[in-house]
């Protein structure tokens, strides 16, 4: 592990951010303002948005071409997919992910807030709360945000009127009940409250928002969790030594800790924990190490080493954010990948593109989980369309289903037949089962 | 609604700081690709970005060695002291490295005066490259690229997925959540994997500083033979470079900032002989560091248009 970043020793590390907005809110502004302000845009690319600005109306510099990465957003004057952006304070570093706040806004912001510790919702102060914005709201608190900024922009154009800030608030706390929120009131164009605090809202006792970013503490720290470590790979570099390589996703690890393999269920101690740097006293979340165990027990990819009680079951319920055009259906086999492990897997649900809901997943294979709510590492999935490999859905698990579990395991048989029972076609009879059938025979 | 907590709040003894986060995200994600794909390979363009890469694809397999090889796509115009060092690491980590050249249009006179960057860089990289992959039978491939580089690779997925061509389609990305990589492909398609994707310029030199890793010495100011002209400063090693009336070789003190090709990649007047003093001309630079590639600048959407087309 690398010692000290040579950031300031009091700095708070990283913090990862999403940001939402509808059309036109002016998150683009906002984020090419954060950019251009903190210099993490260069001189160069100053120069060549410069001239592209001179065709286009949004103030001296148009912010947003330094964020529109691809032509066709330059042209159309849209962005169309997640970007991903840097920069740095001396107190702290941040990721930021830029999503689109119109076409697929569903897919790109569970994509951007998926990874963040806290969301920014960007809202138009002269249009105030609408439908999207409380969509926004929600579909960042499914993925488990806890932390926002409330950024009531464009105050510039409603002569910084407190009472219209004060209305637009109100109806974000409600919203927000029971969330760690700030509002700020904004104009991202000309700047107020951005960096800076500003003479125009004498009336905000806040911090702008870079403030507030730079000090905020997210508490995200997943080391005080119960030890949750997926295996990556096992290493084999020669007949003294099997490793097993991976990512600790929550909790710590010390030499000589009892943990339990999973699914399998048997417990060993930890021998090792080696590192590149040498062997570790122990070791914490999200370190990446390889462990070495006492006990000779046969553990591949998949399994996962664990200490204290975690589900391990093929049924749950969990909340869908589906992402692709081809409609989630119940009639089809996915496949789905949670930690490093993949099964198939069957849906009792329809979603359409863009669509969000609950419902019960059924797995061939056992998952080692948590609810998501209490560990978004153990708790989170994809699914993937075996027809495409596109990654079409996005799942958070909620709770084991204990009575679904108890009637029974299913043999391969009557799993074949149900499938091709409950199919829309004979076409999609053939593929459910053909996917099923090369999972049971270890393809 | 609840304030923001207090900040004074000591942080947690069991907190890694930003370089050590990176380094074990990146370490998940190399792991991910060498135990899902048949046949995985890195990119090893000799620059500081390959060598953080190199360092950290040691440690997510120690005590193993790499589970794959390194693949080196050489133009034949790279810098001198660019394939020394090449030849010096390979051999120090032990790694097996594959060099790949188009000899074909180097024969038919090849080079960026003659053809243009564009035909250039197409010919020797990106047909390079393509010919190089398949004939290895690679299905993944590391590449040290960079989302804070450029804005279209600001848009790129930590598995770029590419066509049977090579080429990458930015509409049609998968959507990445978590950690949760998806490694499947349909037949033909590869995937091009960018373990540094959220590392920008600054961590990969504070990370080379931390971690003490060798970089090629021309990252580091000293006095060299260069040719001046305007604002560029060029070191010139091959002898089609042209040379306008009256220019000559003068020593200026200067370094790279980025490496590529020798014709095409210009030199910055700095002191920078250390990493620390790097760090700090960066801190106060306000130049992005593609500025001296050429070829970056060569068309509107320059890097887009190479990506599409397969290159990196």
């Amino acid at each position: 592990m690398a010692p000290g970043g040579g950031l300031d020793p009091s700095s708070s590390g990283l913090l990862r951010i999403c940001t939402a907005g509808s059309v036109d809110d002016g998150k683009s502004t906002l984020i090419g303002r954060l950019l251009h302000d903190s210099q993490a845009i260069y001189e160069d690319q100053i120069r060549s948005v410069e001239a592209a600005s001179k065709s286009r109306t949004a103030g001296p510099i148009d912010f947003s071409l330094f964020t529109d990465g691809l032509k066709a957003e330059r042209e159309q004057g849209i962005t169309i997919d997640v970007a991903y952006r840097y920069f740095a304070t001396a107190r702290r570093k941040f990721i930021l992910a830029d999503t689109p706040g119109h076409e697929q806004y569903t897919r790109n912001m569970a994509t951007g807030a998926s990874t963040a510790e806290l969301a920014i919702l960007l809202v138009d102060a002269r249009h105030g709360v609408r439908e999207q914005s409380r969509r926004h709201a929600r579909i960042a608190r499914l993925l488990g945000i806890t932390h926002f900024v409330v950024a009531i922009n464009k105050m510039d154009l409603v002569d910084f009127d407190r009472a219209v800030f004060d209305g637009i608030a109100a109806e974000f706390a409600r919203i927000l009940d029971g969330a760690s929120a700030v509002t700020i009131p904004m104009s991202a164009l000309m700047g107020d409250n951005v960096i800076t605090r500003s003479q125009r809202t004498p009336w905000y006792e806040g911090v702008s928002l870079l403030e507030h970013l730079e000090a905020v503490d997210v508490d995200t720290d997943v080391t005080g969790k119960a030890f949750r470590f997926p295996v990556q790979m096992v290493l084999r570099p020669h007949h003294e030594f099997r490793g097993f390589a991976g990512q600790i996703q929550s909790g710590v690890i010390r030499a000589g800790d009892q943990v339990t393999v999973w699914p399998g269920g048997r417990s060993t101690a930890v021998s090792r924990i080696v590192s590149w740097e040498g062997d570790l006293p122990s070791a914490f979340a999200p370190m990446s190490v390889t462990l070495v165990l006492e006990d000779e027990i046969d553990i591949s990819r998949g399994d996962m080493l664990v200490a204290g009680p975690v589900q391990v079951g093929q049924r749950f319920t969990a909340d869908i954010v589906w992402m692709d055009e081809r409609p989630l259906e119940s009639t089809r086999v996915y496949l789905l990948k949670h930690t490093s492990r993949i099964v198939t897997a069957e849906v009792d649900r329809r979603l359409e593109l863009n669509e969000i809901g609950p419902a019960a997943v059924r797995t061939s294979r056992p998952l080692i989980f948590d609810a998501y709510r209490e560990n978004r590492a153990t708790g989170s999935f994809v699914l993937i369309d075996p027809a495409t490999n596109f990654t079409a859905g996005a799942g958070m698990i909620g709770a084991f289903e204990a009575e679904a579990a108890a009637a029974g395991h299913e043999g391969a048989a009557e799993r074949l037949a149900r499938l091709a029972r409950r199919a829309g076609s004979d076409r999609e009879a053939v593929d459910a089962v053909r996917v099923a059938l090369e999972e049971i025979l270890g393809k | 609604m609840a304030s923001p907590r207090d900040p004074g709040t000591p942080p947690s003894p069991l907190r890694l700081d930003h370089l050590q986060r990176l380094e074990a995200e990146s370490i998940h994600i190399m792991r991910e690709v060498a135990a899902e794909f048949e046949r995985p390979v890195m990119l090893y363009s000799i620059g500081k970005d390959s060598s953080v890469m190199l360092r950290l694809a040691q440690k997510a397999f120690h005590p193993a060695p790499l589970p794959f090889p390194l693949l080196h796509i050489d133009t034949s115009y790279k810098f001198r002291e660019m394939i020394e060092f090449r030849d010096r690491m390979a051999a120090s980590v032990g790694a097996r490295l594959i060099v790949h050249t188009n000899r074909e249009a180097l024969a038919d006179g090849t080079e960026p005066f003659a053809v243009g960057t564009q035909r250039c860089c197409g010919l020797l990289k990106t047909k390079a490259l393509l010919d190089a992959l398949r004939e290895g039978g690679f299905d993944a491939a590391f590449g040290g690229a960079r989302r804070d580089e450029e804005r279209s690779r600001a848009k790129e997925r930590v598995f770029s997925l590419r066509d049977a061509h090579g080429q990458w389609d930015p509409k049609r990305q998968r959507p990445e959540l978590w950690n949760l990589l998806n490694s499947r492909l349909n037949p033909g398609e590869s995937i091009r994997v960018f373990p540094l994707s959220n590392w920008t310029e600054i961590d990969i030199w504070q990370y080379i500083h931390a971690e003490n890793i060798p970089v090629v010495p021309m990252y580091f100011a000293r006095d060299r033979e260069a040719i001046v002209r305007g604002d560029s400063i060029m070191i010139r090693e091959q002898s089609f470079v042209p040379l306008l009336p009256g220019e000559r070789p003068q020593i200026v003190k200067c370094r790279m900032r980025s490496l590529g090709c020798s014709p095409c990649t210009g030199a910055i007047r700095s002191d920078a002989d250390t990493v620390p003093k790097i760090i700090e001309e960066l801190v106060a630079v306000r130049q992005s560091e593609r500025q001296l590639r050429v070829i970056d600048h060569d068309q509107d959407g320059s890097m887009e248009i190479k990506k599409r087309e397969g290159y990196f």
